[in-house]
Parts: structure tokens; C-alpha cells; sequence
């Protein structure tokens, strides 16, 4: 019996320092924000972010986390951050947490978007915010990047520099936002390089390093001499590295994990929009809208170049970033073919912003298929 | 190098780390301990391995280190097992939770720091002009280690008396005891040299595979490594090739997609675990006359003052 006590309480100490050890709750604010609005007069929000990774992640949440230190910073206040937060039921027990003593919360990830909207129901007085989702509500609004304007600019670059038109692109999961940009990358590396192939594997993770880096060298195997990777590991990176073969990331700045071949990516800069939505509920103008900011409005962005890309390349890129930011450039204008050699947007036409979001084809010049 | 070559060269980095675990989860088991620990060992292999060789520099320290670190985690499950007869499944778990938890806290300031690590090749220039074994050619020294393990291992397992001991400890504890061989010390200095082999695993994840670490970057290659055990049928040279083999199906399945034959990924991810099915059930059916080949005492505590 002595025994089967001392094993019981082993264990239980282990699962309570595992559980310690995993406890990713920063409640750090709370009692400022609150000390704030009673002291002076000036409306001090309560701001929480709920992540789906850490901020140190390299990639995704780190992006956010970027945007969250501006608020911080603009602000003088200190927000809530919850890590980790695995997307059902466990994020509608944190994001209603969150709601009991905050006046802003950010849910960053696409799965939170039933969680957020039926914890909204609950709390009309919170202002929810809500990344990637199309689901919107009085309290409840979306935001997003235009990827495809970033993705545009980084096959631009890719595409003038492959030598044997051979480009890897190792896809995240098969779902529109990563088709549009593997589209417009593809679009815009055959404008300056006609007949160029994208050759695309679908890793079907978000991160994984051991799988994506198998896909990466499937794909380096074929003889591509430029590979892109849409997970947040650098994984892909990496393994071109080391046979020397340029490589481009995403979401954030890749650059040290392969100094010599970097080219750029796309990057997403969410931190002025966050201060822009604290700041009209401070000021009480706040409107729920599905939020959508690509090049023009500095969200989307491309990371600077690797210190080997040729000043040519740098100032092609730069030339079509300022056409977009002066709002001179279409990524999807017709004629566009799909890679069945259907014709999708006829000549002279543009697609609309609701088609790209749902978009479910390759281009011409796309090898790879969507899976069913 | 032609398709095939291509594809053994990606099986084998990638089965590289999956056949330093299952080695280790071999010689738990053949004494007689499930060890399910092996994603949290491996977790923690990992990040002590990223954090002193970003701190020293140093290839032999970190791994010196990173197998005190994976040892003491080997011990911890030892303890629980053997001394206070623990449920084995019940503490392999907890090692697993543990070191996934424990694994994620310490890496946090080394997060996502690439890891500016070379490690030495062996370059056999010899082997270049033949057209099969080219691939051999410029191996890591940790491929030769691996396999050189396994082969050790066998003949440790089936030619030594020792191994003789080892299962028999595995099979039968209460007569190995009788016979004069601690059953307590030998399943313990197993267990905790599994461990470590475990947290080799973890080491070549990051040192070789993929240099910086990131949060639970075994992504589930622990559990497969426990399926891998039983697919090898405890034997060191069947997990050599089973290894190999469940690490191609990665590098399979993306080489498919790039020539457009249709198979759903999650097909390709079901495989490892449908193929253990297969090999337990055709083993069992074709030894159904004969004794099971796995350790007969796995998962029971020894006991010695305990009648039968």
C-alpha cells in the first residue's frame, strides 16, 4: 500500500512539473490597464493576443507578436498574451477567460473563428479581432493580408534569378491562401522569365521540420535551382543551403538560417493595424470590417534581400513594390490560364477580391496538382 | 544518382535518427520495460544538444552532455519501473509529457537560433566508381555510427552470453535471478543506455537534420519509433531496414507528388503504423505454433518474493 501511495505521488509530481513547465499563461497586465483608466482620464484599453504557437516560433505568431510589441510601445500598456493555445474547445475556454477582463482581444489564427464568434455572443462590450477568418459579427472583426501582392514581389525576384527555370515551391496545406500566392508567385517569375516551371509539393504541415525538409530535397533532387517554402520552419531553407541552391521562406525575415542563398519572402507587418484598431476604440470609432491590407497599406511586405542577390533583381523588385503601393498593379489580371489549359480570367479582366480568396486552381506553369 | 539511389540516400538520413530510438527501445524492452518516453527523451536529447552547443561549440561536450541529460531521464523512468514497480505505460507517458513540457521550457532562448554546426564526414572516394554504393560515398560519421550500432547490438543480443542474460531477464526475471544475475541491476544500466540512444536520436535531429530547435520538433517521430520496435521484431538489423524504410515514405510520398501519381498524403502517413499491423499479424499467424518472440515479462515489475 506504502508503495502504491509513493508511485501515485511520483507520478503526480511529474505530471505538475510537466504541466508547470508547459504552463504558457503570461498574465501579465490586468491590474495596470485597470489602474490606468482609474487614475487619469485618458481611456486606457486592456488588450489580450491569443497565439497558436510561441512568440519565439521564427514565423507565424512571432509576426504577431511583432505587432503586439507595437501596441505596447504606442500605447504604454502591457498586453496579455497567451501561448500555445490549440485551436476548439480549449480556445473558447481561453478566448472567455480573456473576455472577463479585457476590452480587445486578438485570436491569430484561422481556427479561432468559432471559438472568437460564439465568445462574442457572450461579451458585446469586448471588441474581438479576428486573423484570417471570414465570419464577422457586430463585435467581431477580420483581418488578413493580401499574400498574393507580397507572394507576386517574391516570384518576381525568384524568377529573375533562376538560370534553369526550374523553381521549387514546397506548399503548406492545399487551401487558397497558399494557392494564391504560389499563383502569383508563379504569374510574376514568368514575366521576366517566360516558360519558367514552379514545380509544387504539398507538405500538408504547418511545422514539421523532418517532413519539410524531406520535401525540400524531393524537390532539390529534381534540379530546381530556387526554392520557396511556405511553412514558418526554415527547414527548406536549410537543406538549399547546403547544396547551394537559393532559398526563399515565409511569414518572417529567414535570412541568418542561410546567409549566402537567401533571396527574400513575403513578410506580414500587423503591427500598425493593431494600433490603428486600439486606437479607434480608445477613440470609440471602432466598425466591425473584414480588413484586407496588402503592399499599399504596409501589411504585407517582402523581408530585405539576402546579401547576394544582384542589385538588378533588387531594383526589378522594388520598381513593381512601388506600382503597387502607388495602386498601379493588378496581380490577377487576365488572360490567366489554369495549368489544365482552361482559361480562367479572360483578357482585360481583373478577379475580384472574393474569387482570389477562394481560389482553388494552379496556373499555367504550376507543376503540381490540388489534391481532392 | 538515378530515382532509386535518390530515394535510398533520403531513407537513410531520414531513418537515421528513427533507428537511433527504436535501438534504444530495444534494449528497454528487451529487459523486460516498455519505455513510451522516447518522444520526451528524444525532445529533451534535442534541446540540451541545441543549448550547450550554442554555449560551447563543442561536439564532444554537447554530446557527452546531452547523453548525462537523456541518461538521467532514463533513470527517472528506471526508478519508476524497477524500483517502486510502477505501471510502465503509465510512466513512459509521464517521461514523454515531462520531457515535451520540461523540452519547450529550457528551449526558449534557443528558439529558432540556427545552429552553426558542421559535422564530420566520412568520404570514401573508393566507392565512387561504383554505380550502386556511390551513395555511400559521403556518409556523416553518425550514419556509420547507426549502423555500426545495430550490428554491435545484434551480436551483443544473439552471440554474447551476455545478451543470453539480457533476454533472459526479458523472458523469465524470476529464473535469471535464481541463476545469479541481478535482475534489478541489468534492466536498470539497459534502460538508462536506451535512454540515451534515445536522446541520440534527438541529437541527430538537431545537429544533423535540422539545425535550430524549435518546440516539439520530433512532431510524433517518437511514437513511430515505438511502432518501429515491434515491426523489427526486437532484432537490431530488422530495425536497421525498417528504419530506413519508414523514413523513405516521408521523401516517398513527396517524390510522388512531384511526378503526379495521386496518393493522398494521409495515406502515405497511415503506412508506418499500418505496416506494424501487418508484420504483427503475419509474424503471429506464421509462429502460431511457436513461442512469441517478444520479451515474455515486458511490462511486468520483477518481484522476487512474488509466487506464481
Amino acid at each position: 500500500m506504502k508503495k502504491l501511495l509513493i508511485t501515485v505521488l511520483c507520478m503526480a509530481l511529474i505530471f505538475v512539473l510537466g504541466a508547470c513547465s508547459q504552463a504558457t499563461e503570461k498574465e501579465t497586465t490586468k491590474s495596470e490597464g485597470n489602474k490606468g483608466s482609474e487614475t487619469t482620464e485618458k481611456k486606457v484599453p486592456r488588450v489580450a493576443f491569443v497565439y497558436i504557437g510561441v512568440p519565439t516560433d521564427g514565423g507565424w505568431t512571432k509576426t504577431h507578436d511583432e505587432g503586439r510589441e507595437l501596441v505596447d510601445k504606442t500605447f504604454g500598456i502591457k498586453s496579455t498574451t497567451v501561448e500555445s493555445v490549440p485551436e476548439g474547445p480549449d480556445a473558447e475556454r481561453v478566448i472567455e477567460e480573456l473576455a472577463q477582463d479585457h476590452d480587445i482581444i486578438f485570436t491569430t489564427s484561422f481556427g479561432y473563428m468559432d471559438p472568437t464568434i460564439s465568445v462574442a455572443k457572450k461579451h458585446p462590450d469586448v471588441l474581438f479581432m479576428h486573423a484570417t477568418g471570414y465570419k464577422t459579427a457586430e463585435n467581431v472583426g477580420t483581418y488578413q493580408t493580401k499574400g498574393y501582392e507580397s507572394g507576386y514581389l517574391s516570384g518576381l525576384a525568384a524568377g529573375a534569378i533562376t538560370k534553369n527555370k526550374k523553381i521549387g515551391y514546397v506548399g503548406a496545406f492545399p487551401i487558397p491562401e497558399v494557392i494564391y500566392t504560389i499563383n502569383a508567385f508563379t504569374l510574376a517569375a514568368q514575366s521576366v522569365n517566360p516558360d519558367t516551371k514552379v514545380n509544387v509539393v504539398w507538405s500538408n504541415t504547418w511545422f514539421d521540420p523532418t517532413a519539410e525538409r524531406q520535401a525540400a530535397i524531393s524537390l532539390l533532387d529534381k534540379g530546381v535551382d530556387v526554392l520557396a517554402n511556405y511553412q514558418d520552419s526554415p527547414a527548406g531553407i536549410q537543406a538549399a543551403a547546403k547544396r547551394g541552391v537559393w532559398g526563399m521562406g515565409n511569414d518572417a525575415d529567414m535570412s541568418e538560417y542561410a546567409p549566402e542563398t537567401y533571396i527574400t519572402n513575403p513578410v506580414i507587418h500587423w503591427g500598425p493595424y493593431y494600433v490603428e484598431v486600439v486606437q479607434s476604440w480608445i477613440d470609440g470609432t471602432w466598425k466591425s470590417e473584414s480588413y484586407l491590407g496588402g503592399i499599399k497599406e504596409g501589411m504585407a511586405d517582402i523581408a530585405p534581400f539576402g546579401k547576394n542577390v544582384p542589385k538588378k533583381v533588387q531594383d526589378l523588385v522594388n520598381e513593381k513594390k512601388q506600382e503597387m503601393a502607388d495602386g498601379k498593379f493588378e496581380v490577377f489580371k487576365g488572360p490567366i490560364y489554369d495549368n489544365k489549359g482552361k482559361l480562367r480570367v479572360a483578357e482585360g479582366e481583373t478577379m475580384s477580391v472574393e474569387d482570389i480568396l477562394a481560389m482553388d486552381w494552379l496556373v499555367k506553369g504550376v507543376n503540381g496538382t490540388i489534391p481532392k | 544518382m538515378d530515382m532509386v539511389q535518390l530515394i535510398l540516400a533520403a531513407a537513410i538520413s531520414g531513418g537515421t535518427s528513427l533507428l537511433f530510438a527504436v535501438l534504444g527501445g530495444i534494449l528497454n524492452e528487451k529487459a523486460g520495460v516498455i519505455n513510451l518516453g522516447t518522444e520526451g527523451i528524444m525532445l529533451i536529447g534535442a534541446v540540451i544538444s541545441a543549448i550547450f552547443y550554442l554555449q560551447t561549440e563543442n561536439l564532444f561536450v554537447t554530446f557527452l552532455v546531452m547523453l548525462v541529460a537523456s541518461g538521467l531521464l532514463g533513470l527517472l523512468h528506471a526508478f519508476l519501473c524497477i524500483t517502486i514497480r510502477a505501471n510502465q505505460i503509465v510512466s513512459g507517458l509521464a517521461v514523454t509529457l515531462f520531457g515535451t513540457g520540461l523540452s519547450a521550457y529550457l528551449g526558449k532562448s534557443v528558439a529558432g537560433v540556427p545552429i552553426p554546426v558542421s559535422i564530420p564526414k566520412i568520404e570514401l572516394s573508393l566507392l565512387d566508381s561504383i554505380p550502386f554504393l556511390s551513395i555511400f560515398s559521403e556518409l556523416d560519421i553518425f550514419i556509420w555510427m547507426s549502423i555500426a550500432l545495430s550490428i554491435i547490438l545484434y551480436l551483443y543480443m544473439y552471440k554474447t552470453s551476455w545478451g543470453l542474460h539480457l533476454k533472459a531477464v526479458g523472458d523469465n526475471p524470476s529464473t535469471s535471478d535464481a541463476m545469479g544475475i541481478s535482475v534489478t541491476a541489468f534492466r536498470y544500466f539497459h534502460v538508462v543506455v536506451g535512454a540515451m540512444l534515445m536522446g541520440v536520436a534527438g541529437f541527430y535531429l538537431i545537429m544533423v537534420y535540422s539545425p535550430n530547435w524549435i518546440e516539439g520538433m520530433t512532431s510524433g517521430r517518437g511514437w513511430i519509433a515505438i511502432a518501429l520496435i515491434i515491426f523489427a521484431r526486437w532484432n537490431p538489423i530488422y530495425a536497421l531496414f525498417g528504419a530506413y524504410f519508414f523514413g523513405g515514405l516521408d521523401s516517398l510520398g513527396f517524390r510522388m507528388q512531384i511526378y503526379n501519381f495521386d496518393i493522398p498524403s494521409y495515406f502515405l502517413k497511415m503506412i508506418p503504423y499500418l505496416a506494424t499491423i501487418l508484420v504483427l499479424m503475419f509474424s503471429g499467424w506464421k509462429n502460431r505454433h511457436k513461442p512469441s518472440i517478444e520479451p515474455k515479462s515486458l511490462g511486468n515489475p520483477y518481484f522476487r518474493e512474488q509466487r506464481f
